[in-house]
């Protein structure tokens, strides 16, 4: 399970929905692996604004991965792009500007880094989701939905 | 026609020799494949994005949402799955699809956060939620959490198109029905329909996008489809029937007629005013 998608999941127990202790769950156990996957800067650019970026610095902490700084990079910093891009079309060259440091380190840790067995346990009600071969077991007994 | 929802609930109908048997047999991929081009096209999605699968099984649409082909529109999209079923997983991790999985239940609700994805697809899925496997849940319910569940996770503006096999009107009704109440703008869409190949489209909209008017729009562009709108229209504030006055009196005579009595007939003097004596 990729970190991105990570930053998106919650408790799925119906009494967390509401309680803000449900987001982040927190990684346990965890065995990371590295996916190559190829850079896609659109869908970063699309997806990135969303990302909670308190939650994902707590969670790479958690993870032991390199800790990320306090404030989230402007998109300026990110995708040089829209400049450069400018500039490209003006010179009539194709824009495809080379991606910047900054997003190929965001791409190898949203995307390549990928859990791959261990436990996500919610923050608020503590209920453990067993992640096993990357996928999480989301399924919950009756008495608790 | 089989209905395997009726049989089995679905993680157990799934199993390790029908996930397979679903999965390798080319005519399901043929069908599959082109439901799934038909939801990308209803979704019409401009940039790469994050999209949600309920009900992925083996990553049959998923491989089509993440390949760079010029068949997908905005592609490639990174997308994200959920199945109840073991076994359809263990094909999909077999196949090493792109996409993560999550083993879950669409029934018990969707476990992210509000606003997380730019669209949804379901191809065969919603179906099994009609089915309730024991006492302490009703289809009712499981629908109304999938869809609530479904609602808060798409982003202001986001698109969802779910293809399901309806047994019947009721149950279309109850689906739709349910994806209006959770807050979702509406409309079915039916490919062939009446003939043994029908498909119907659950095309849902979340408020807040470019939608020009209402769900109508979405289909504005697409060639070969009739709209049908059977939403109940609003009465006209101006023209309501007073007790007492013409139609009020009509009504109720036309009423009572129905009921068997006895009803004078109606004239040009029905409902009118009398004179004043003096």
């Amino acid at each position: 399970m990729k970190i991105l998608t990570l930053n998106f999941l919650t408790c799925a127990r119906k009494a967390c929905k509401a309680e803000p202790a449900a987001f982040p769950l927190h990684p346990r156990d965890a065995e990371l692996e590295i996916v190559e996957a190829e850079l896609n800067t659109e869908f970063l650019r699309n997806v990135l604004p969303r990302v909670e970026w308190e939650a994902l610095r707590v969670v790479t902490e958690e993870l032991g991965l390199p800790s990320l700084p306090n404030v989230a990079p402007e998109p300026d910093a990110i995708f040089p792009a829209a400049s450069t891009a400018a500039a490209a079309t003006a010179n009539e060259t194709p824009a495809n500007p080379a991606p910047t440091q900054l997003l190929q380190d965001l791409h190898h840790l949203l995307l390549e880094t990928t859990i791959l067995s261990g436990k996500l346990v919610c923050g608020n009600c503590g209920h453990e989701y067993a992640v096993k071969e990357g996928i999480a077991n989301f399924l919950l007994p009756s008495h608790l939905v | 026609m089989s209905r395997p929802e009726d049989t089995l609930p679905p993680d157990l109908f799934y199993n390790d020799s029908e996930s397979r048997k679903y999965t390798t047999s080319s005519r399901i991929q043929h069908i599959q494949s082109n439901m799934t081009h038909r939801a990308l096209s209803l979704l019409s999605l401009t940039h790469p994005s994050l999209i949600l699968d309920i009900g992925c099984g083996s990553g049959l649409s998923g491989e089509i949402l993440s390949s760079p082909d010029p068949d997908t529109p905005g592609g490639p999209h990174i997308w994200i799955g959920m199945d109840i079923s073991a076994s359809m997983l263990a094909v999909a991790l077999e196949k090493e699809v792109e996409g993560d999985l999550f083993l879950a239940d669409a029934g018990q609700g969707v476990p992210f956060r509000p606003g997380t994805f730019d669209a949804a697809i379901s191809i065969s899925a919603v179906q099994w939620l009609c089915n309730a496997e024991t006492s302490d849940e009703s289809p009712a319910g499981r629908l109304s959490r999938f869809f609530a569940g479904l609602y808060g996770s798409l982003r202001r503006g986001g698109r969802a198109v779910c293809q399901f096999y309806p047994k019947n009107d009721e149950q279309k009704k109850m689906i739709s029905s349910a994806a209006v109440r959770a807050g979702f703008g509406a409309g079915l869409l039916e490919d062939d329909p009446g003939t043994k190949s029908a498909k119907t489209y659950l095309v849902l909209t979340v408020g807040g996008g470019q939608l020009d008017g209402d769900i109508t729009g979405v289909v504005s562009g697409i060639e070969g489809v009739d709209v049908i709108d059977s939403r109940r229209k609003h009465r006209e504030k101006g023209r309501r029937e007073v007790k007492g006055g013409k139609a009020w009196i009509m009504r109720k005579k036309e009423q009572m007629e129905r009921k068997g009595k006895v009803v004078k007939a109606n004239s040009k003097y029905t409902g009118r005013k009398r004179n004043i004596a003096f």
